[in-house]
């Protein structure tokens, strides 16, 4: 034993001179942490079902959780959820994935269409998992319906009721009041300001290809337009932002001629494909205005940032200028530089209202009660909402 | 049967595509998928239709010698030369003539055409903003309380007034409430007019979009 303890004084006597470089700041020394056992709260709620989305294979499944109690509180150490996956009842069978702390919900597309599956989520703090939580059986399927459309559905279904009722009436000779509507009223003055000038009309239909709703609707006004300047042997300028609509606005006008009797006077140099670039095409629409100098402009359709461009140059031009959108961003500058225009809905109204057709008066009369409908819902809405009743609202939402 | 077959198919397409809406069955969807390809499609190769239409239009003018021909001229010549170089040595290939064309000429120019659009609604807020009726002048003061509101500026100025009568919230209230609300009715009401019109079209109530009513 005094061996040992010579040793150490000696050792001790030696290493004194570096005591000092050995000393290390309190606050500098490190103490093992402890080391975590608890594992933290296990989630709950979990529940799987089949997942519907608008391509449906059946092969989604979406989970969804509430957090574990030691998720953003409680302990607050969860890292992390991981997902696993069964097709045996008691097992937890493979790992699927794993989701960052907060996540309540994950869409599994990776299942197979018609495989039952339980699914199991445990909350882990990196040291330690929860107990799991397993799901009921679940299994992905093909449907044949979006659940979540139903109230569009439903809507859909009175709309088109209406419409139908109404169109049976105006058939039946029941008298349907339609508001006048100044701008398209305005859209005959024009013709006749430019047939007494003697020079053209340009019927501008926007920048949307066929597909889009507004570049239709401005080709039933253009059937009509074509009708009137036919008629007047006033020269009609088409200039087209898209081949389709152009080969389609041909046959119109063509039409229109043959309508009234007069097929030869149709010019089909008249009707102009001009370019697919927006701006190219504004380009090339003010050059017509400042060459062609037509007296009446007629912009219906589809419109982006070259409405203004256009509609003030056919300002500057001294032209009697009518517009037409339910492009709500450009009404602005339309309300702004023409002297009509026709907001959103009138758009659509406009073949219903210059033909004075039963059947089309019909179906606006069938869009009027429809707005009288979601009006008295939104208001029922508010009204149920501030009573504390959300189902109604919730019933609504499509996502 | 001329008139009656695009009808038909208008039908036919219309229906489909408003089942594909409520179907989300893989096989309705996939069909649908495939019917907005053909779409797609049909509308690429009408491009040879413009074109024809370009080179006829602009060659009978150019032999007319009517006014602006030599624009015509300078039309069909940029056509011809980006065919020329897009045809054997591509389109978006970098380094390609079609591409340094592109990037160089056309960008700059549609540029170009974008950018006057700052002198026009220099313009038009001119004649908009004049004090002509109670709408204009109401539409003058919240324009300029919009846009004091909505640069650093307005901030500045009423700073040391409560916040509810600072100029940014001011702005956040009209643009929130009046203003969305207006937006909104005209969004409702425009929404209504399109289900409309496709039903009118679905029907075959609507034909005129196809050339006459009869």
């Amino acid at each position: 034993m005094k061996y040992p303890l010579a040793l150490t004084l000696v050792l001790a006597a030696l290493l004194s001179p570096f005591a000092s470089l050995a000393e290390v700041a309190p606050d500098e020394i490190v103490v093992p942490a402890e080391i975590d056992t608890v594992a933290p709260a296990p989630v709950t709620g979990l529940t799987a079902r089949d997942y519907v989305d608008n391509s449906d294979a059946g092969d989604k499944i979406v989970l969804s959780w509430e957090l574990s109690a030691d998720d953003g509180s409680g302990e607050g150490d969860v890292v992390a959820y991981e997902l696993a996956r069964s097709t045996v009842e008691g097992e937890t069978g493979d790992s699927l994935t794993v989701v960052p702390a907060g996540a309540t919900r994950y869409i599994d597309d990776t299942a197979e269409p018609g495989t039952v599956y339980r699914y199991t989520v445990t909350a882990t703090d990196g040291a330690n998992t929860s107990a799991p939580a397993i799901s009921g059986p679940v299994a992905g399927r093909r449907s044949f319906f979006q659940p979540m459309r139903l109230p569009v559905l439903v809507l859909l279904g009175i709309f088109f009721g209406m419409v139908l009722i109404f169109t049976q009436l105006a058939q039946r000779g029941a008298e349907l009041f339609v508001r006048r509507i100044p701008g398209l009223n305005a859209i005959e003055e024009a013709v006749g300001r430019a047939t007494e000038m003697g020079r053209p009309v340009l019927y501008v239909p926007g920048i949307g290809e066929i597909d889009n709703i507004m570049t239709i609707a401005s080709l039933t006004i253009l059937a009509h337009v074509a009708k009137i300047t036919a008629r007047y042997d006033t020269p009609l300028i088409v200039p087209t932002a898209r081949a389709v609509v152009m080969s389609a606005a041909e046959e119109v006008v063509k039409q229109a001629h043959a309508e009234v009797g007069k097929p030869d006077t149709y010019d089909p140099d008249n009707i102009r494909y001009l370019s697919d670039a927006q701006f190219a095409f504004a380009g090339a629409v003010n050059g017509i205005m400042l060459r062609e100098k037509p007296a009446a402009n007629l912009y219906m359709g589809a419109f982006w940032a070259e409405s203004l461009l256009l509609a003030e140059t056919g300002f500057e031009a001294g032209a009697i200028q009518v517009a037409g959108t339910a492009m709500v961003s450009q009404l602005p500058f339309f309300v702004t530089a023409c002297d009509f225009t026709l907001m959103g809905e009138e758009l659509y109204a406009a073949s219903a209202y210059l033909s004075r057709e039963p059947k089309l008066l019909g179906s606006l009369k069938g869009s009027d009660w429809m707005k009288v409908l979601s009006i008295a819902i939104m208001l029922a809405g508010i009204v149920l909402r501030f009573a504390g009743h959300d189902a109604f609202v919730n019933w609504f939402r499509t996502q | 049967m001329r008139r009656e077959i695009p009808l038909i198919i208008t039908f036919l397409a219309g229906t489909f595509m408003l089942v594909d809406f409520f179907v989300p069955h893989v096989v309705v969807s996939g069909a649908a998928d495939e019917m907005k390809q053909w779409g797609i499609i049909v509308i690429a190769a009408s491009i040879l239709l413009g074109i024809g239409n370009l080179i006829r239009v602009h060659s009978k003018k150019i032999a007319r010698r009517q006014e602006g021909w030599i624009y015509s001229i300078i039309t069909l010549a940029s056509m011809g030369v980006m065919f020329a170089f897009g045809g054997p040595w591509g389109t978006i290939e970098e380094g390609s003539a079609f591409n340094w064309m592109f990037i160089n000429m056309q960008v700059p120019l549609q540029s170009t055409m974008f950018s006057l659009l700052a002198f026009f609604i220099a313009s038009a807020a001119y004649r908009a903003f004049r004090l002509r009726s109670a709408e204009a002048s109401l539409l003058l003061i919240a324009a300029i309380v919009v846009m004091l509101g909505r640069v650093p500026i307005g901030q500045f100025l009423t700073r040391n007034l409560p916040e509810k009568a600072t100029l940014p919230w001011i702005t956040e209230t009209i643009m929130s409430y009046p203003n969305m609300a207006a937006f909104r009715g005209i969004l409702m009401g425009a929404a209504l007019g399109v289900m409309a019109m496709g039903l009118r079209i679905i029907l075959g109530i609507e034909r005129s979009y196809l050339g006459g009513e009869k």
